[in-house]
């Protein structure tokens, strides 16, 4: 009989704690594929963030830290200084890069710092219970932001792409999504150019990965993840952002 | 050579690979020295991080990956770094953090000052915590450096070395050693790529509180061992005395020639210097309250390390003081006047 489909040699037999309908675990699973398929999983040194993407630890056969609130790209410059000849990647949601670790991402970016971060944008705070983001979009009904988020009050959806491929230290900027077969597979495909990036020393290397949260969203998981094309996609466009050499 | 420059020589020297710091004034001649030093080392790292919080969690990953790492700063800095200093303390991983104090709270100015003591005695980050060396000069600098490194390493914990903005800038004539052979630490935590092994796992995150509650535990029992281990401290003309100074630092330099000053008008005054602030030496201090009952602290703040000289006598004795807040520094014979009045108030005070 053929195997077609089978758990990635670089994950734990762990079942995940992620909600149902939630992006967490096809992206979880995608790196591992990545890691298993570049045969890189004696050279990877992973940094989990605060928030849901924490416990990817439990998930993960790699050698992984975990960093606190934000701090990802700051514990992952350290890392690969010391190592420049592992791949060190760091796993960040949206109110860990785009609001506490506003600083460290963009700085290790601008340092043109040889890491990836795969950023998972679903638009609110998930392990603590669906408070209003950076990214949350205008309108939505937050816990934090109850009567939907107001421009004038709460200000705009940030684009992390876009304000990092403003600086020169970035060489790989896309923004992807998981929420259709389709898109799950450019993500995979996402993923492994920011790792031949890194790789290749071209620069820093971002994926942003549109996720859909059905607990916070409150929706059902096919409901969120039409929302993702009919109202994320709107304000984050996916697509190559970009990329200053061809890895 | 000035403290900062001759605290990192000596780091170098214990093998310091990694320095990553934010400017913040009295230390930027450490930040500054390190910028070109560790560029001489091999595999050497310097980073201008964008801010001190990024600066502490850069040491956290390169301590991750095996590499002896250090930061420094002074105050308002080190109050941004006590999240990566209770991280480090969490995870068990060895790192350096310097403070050369001054003056606060706030912004405060850039003069010298001991207003650090309780954060950094404390563990200024949420949870208890770390060793904390105070040297009085600049050779006693570069000596505590090479013993900060060691003991991080020894107890897999980060470790304070907290001087003030005078020693920091000051210039003494310094010698460096280096040690003939390398100390050799356990390193089987260090992330490297899981080649041919398990893979590793550093984190401070335990949900389950039986576990979490273990983790502390098991951290406290390391705490005791430094109690036990670690103290140090000197005395200086302590054995014929009826009043003890104590002062740590550069305030400890200052009593030395107060007492000096003293001891030339008959008064009998010693000294107890803590050179481990955390932990602290208690048993000194109750043995000498055995020899006499006259205490009297000096600091550079209003009052801090004060706590713990009456936390070790337990009551017993009379506890005097004298501060100066705010970058002020007390001449040796300002305080020498001031030393002489509780001295002869309180030998009145024992005839009556």
């Amino acid at each position: 009989m053929k195997t077609v489909y089978a758990r990635p040699k670089c994950m734990k037999e762990a079942h995940f704690h992620y909600c149902p309908g939630c992006g967490h675990g096809v992206i979880t699973r995608l790196i591992a594929e990545v890691v298993d398929e570049m045969e890189l999983r004696d050279k990877t040194i992973c940094v989990a963030p605060a928030g849901c993407g924490m416990l990817v630890y439990n998930y993960f056969d790699i050698d992984t830290i975990e960093s606190a609130h934000g701090r990802g790209a700051a514990v992952g410059t350290g890392i690969k200084r010391v190592r420049p000849e592992n791949l060190v990647f760091s796993y960040q949601g949206d109110g860990d890069l785009a609001a506490i670790g506003t600083a460290e991402g963009f700085h290790a970016a601008n340092r043109g710092e040889l890491i990836s971060i795969i950023f998972v944008n679903n638009g609110v705070y998930g392990m603590t219970g669906g408070q209003m983001a950076p990214t949350t979009m205008l309108d939505q009904v937050t816990t934090t932001s109850p009567a939907g988020r107001d421009s004038v009050i709460q200000g705009h959806p940030v684009k992390i792409c876009e304000v990092y491929a403003t600086l020169d230290g970035t060489s790989y900027l896309e923004r992807v999504a998981v929420n259709k077969p389709a898109a799950i597979i450019k993500t995979k495909k996402a993923i492994a150019k920011a790792f031949r990036h890194q790789q290749q020393k071209t620069g820093f290397s971002l994926v942003e990965i549109l996720s859909p949260c059905p607990t916070n969203w409150k929706m059902s998981p096919l409901d969120a993840c039409k929302w993702v094309d009919d109202v994320m996609t709107k304000v984050f466009p996916l697509g190559l952002i970009k990329e200053t050499k061809k890895c | 050579m000035s403290g900062n420059s001759a605290v990192g020589e000596a780091a170098v020297l214990a093998g310091c690979t990694c320095y990553f710091g934010y400017p913040i004034t009295p230390q930027n001649e450490l930040t500054e020295y390190m910028a070109k030093r560790i560029a001489e080392v091999p595999g050497g790292v310097f980073i201008q991080s964008e801010s001190e919080i990024a600066a502490i969690n850069m040491v956290l990953g390169a301590s991750a990956a095996g590499a002896r790492a250090m930061t420094s700063s002074s105050g308002p800095g080190i109050s941004l770094k006590q999240e990566g200093v209770s991280y480090l303390a969490a995870d068990e991983l060895p790192a350096v953090i310097v403070n050369m104090m001054r003056g606060g709270p706030g912004m405060g100015n850039i003069s010298p000052a001991q207003s650090d003591y309780l954060q950094a005695t404390r563990g200024g980050g949420h949870g208890d915590y770390t060793i904390v060396l105070a040297p009085a000069s600049v050779q006693e600098a570069a000596d505590l450096v090479h013993v900060a490194f060691d003991l991080a390493d020894t107890y897999r914990n980060p470790l304070v070395v907290l001087g003030d903005g005078m020693l920091g800038q000051m210039m003494e004539p310094v010698t460096f050693t280096t040690p003939a052979k390398k100390k050799e630490y356990p390193k089987e935590y260090v992330l490297t790529g899981a080649s041919g092994r398990p893979a590793r796992m550093i984190r401070s995150l335990l949900f389950d509180t039986k576990e979490e509650e273990e983790h502390n535990w098991k951290l406290f029992r390391k705490y005791q061992l430094m109690e036990q281990n670690e103290v140090r401290y000197e005395t200086f003309l302590l054995d014929d005395a009826d009043m003890a100074l104590l002062a740590y630092g550069i305030a400890a330099r200052i009593a030395k020639g107060a007492i000096k000053r003293l001891r030339q008008e008959g008064l009998r005054v010693g000294l107890i210097r803590p050179i481990t602030l955390w932990p602290f030496p208690k048993k000194i201090i109750q043995e000498t309250a055995k020899q006499l009952a006259d205490f009297f602290v000096f600091e550079m703040s209003t009052g801090q390390m004060i706590e713990d000289v009456k936390l070790a006598l337990e009551g017993k004795g009379h506890v005097h003081f004298y501060g100066r807040p705010g970058g002020v520094i007390p001449t040796p014979v300002e305080l020498s006047r001031i030393v002489a009045r509780h001295y002869y108030q309180s030998k009145q005070g024992k005839k009556t």
